[in-house]
């Protein structure tokens, strides 16, 4: 195993979430393209930790950021769906590109 | 031997990501999801991080799909059936695909001093959790309380005609 391969792979998966966030209409499905994202990163950083060569007191540092990194994921994702709901509740829609109330 | 497990879990969470961006029926791109959830729980293990496959597993295969499922259930699913993609997706395709070129190119370039794996015991990394990172861990679990507190604000109905 080689650390390049989990960099490739997160880089690819990156852009397949990049890709979802700019060209999907509903937003329920941009935030599963952020999701993507989000591993995407954390895949790059369990790589990063496994071939970390750091000293002992550095380690883990990985893995504790990973942690981090699904507690803020789980907190947006129940935010941004409460939104996307109430946002139906009052538009009965929730295509991005067709929501334009904030336009001056 | 590790190298085809993370072959197949890789063609998982890439197989999962494209039915996540590609899919017309959006339980069809839930589902996808899951999929590429699960490939990441196995790029984890490979990666030597057993708790956090398994934090993996449960949290996006048990609670983040199924709330997502769930937020659907409660819109009506008609509306969200036949997706397209809008009208900008050639530009979304090429900045993807510019991107992706470029974070290659620079992984290649980067000269990799090859280290060997080196994997974290489950104690070290508790240890490590509570003494060191004790006030992050904390404030962690405040940002998660005040966003489920908000979240059930927001949906919340004031008037009577909706109950």
């Amino acid at each position: 195993m080689e650390l390049i391969y989990f960099q490739l792979l997160a880089a690819i998966l990156f852009c397949i979430g990049i890709y979802g966030v700019l060209a999907r209409r509903s937003a329920v499905l941009i935030l599963m393209s952020i999701e993507l994202m989000l591993n995407a990163v954390n895949i790059n950083l369990i790589g990063y930790a496994a071939f970390s060569s750091f000293g002992s007191a550095h380690r883990n540092l990985g893995q504790v950021l990973v942690i981090f990194i699904i507690t803020i994921a789980a907190a947006e994702l129940a935010l941004a769906l409460a939104i996307i709901l109430r946002l139906y509740r009052n538009k009965n829609n929730v295509n991005v590109d067709e929501l334009d109330i904030l336009k001056g | 031997m590790s190298v085809v497990f993370f072959a197949i879990a890789a063609i998982l969470v890439i197989s999962g990501g494209v039915g996540v961006v590609a899919a017309r029926n959006i339980v069809y791109a839930a589902l996808s999801l899951l999929i590429a959830m699960v490939g990441t729980a196995g790029i984890f293990l490979i990666g030597l991080a057993e708790f956090l496959a398994l934090v993996q597993l449960l949290i996006y295969g048990g609670a983040v799909v199924i709330v997502i499922l769930f937020s659907l259930m409660l819109t009506r699913i008609q509306e969200f059936e036949f997706l397209t993609a809008n009208k900008h997706w050639p530009i979304a395709l090429i900045v993807a695909m510019c991107l992706l070129g470029l974070l290659i190119i620079s992984i290649l370039i980067e000269d990799s001093t090859t280290t060997t794996m080196g994997s974290t015991n489950i104690t070290e990394l508790g240890l490590s959790l509570f003494k060191d990172w004790a006030i992050p861990f904390e404030l962690a679990s405040l940002v998660l309380l005040i966003a489920l507190i908000g979240a059930v604000v927001v949906v919340r109905t004031d008037n009577e005609e909706d109950r």
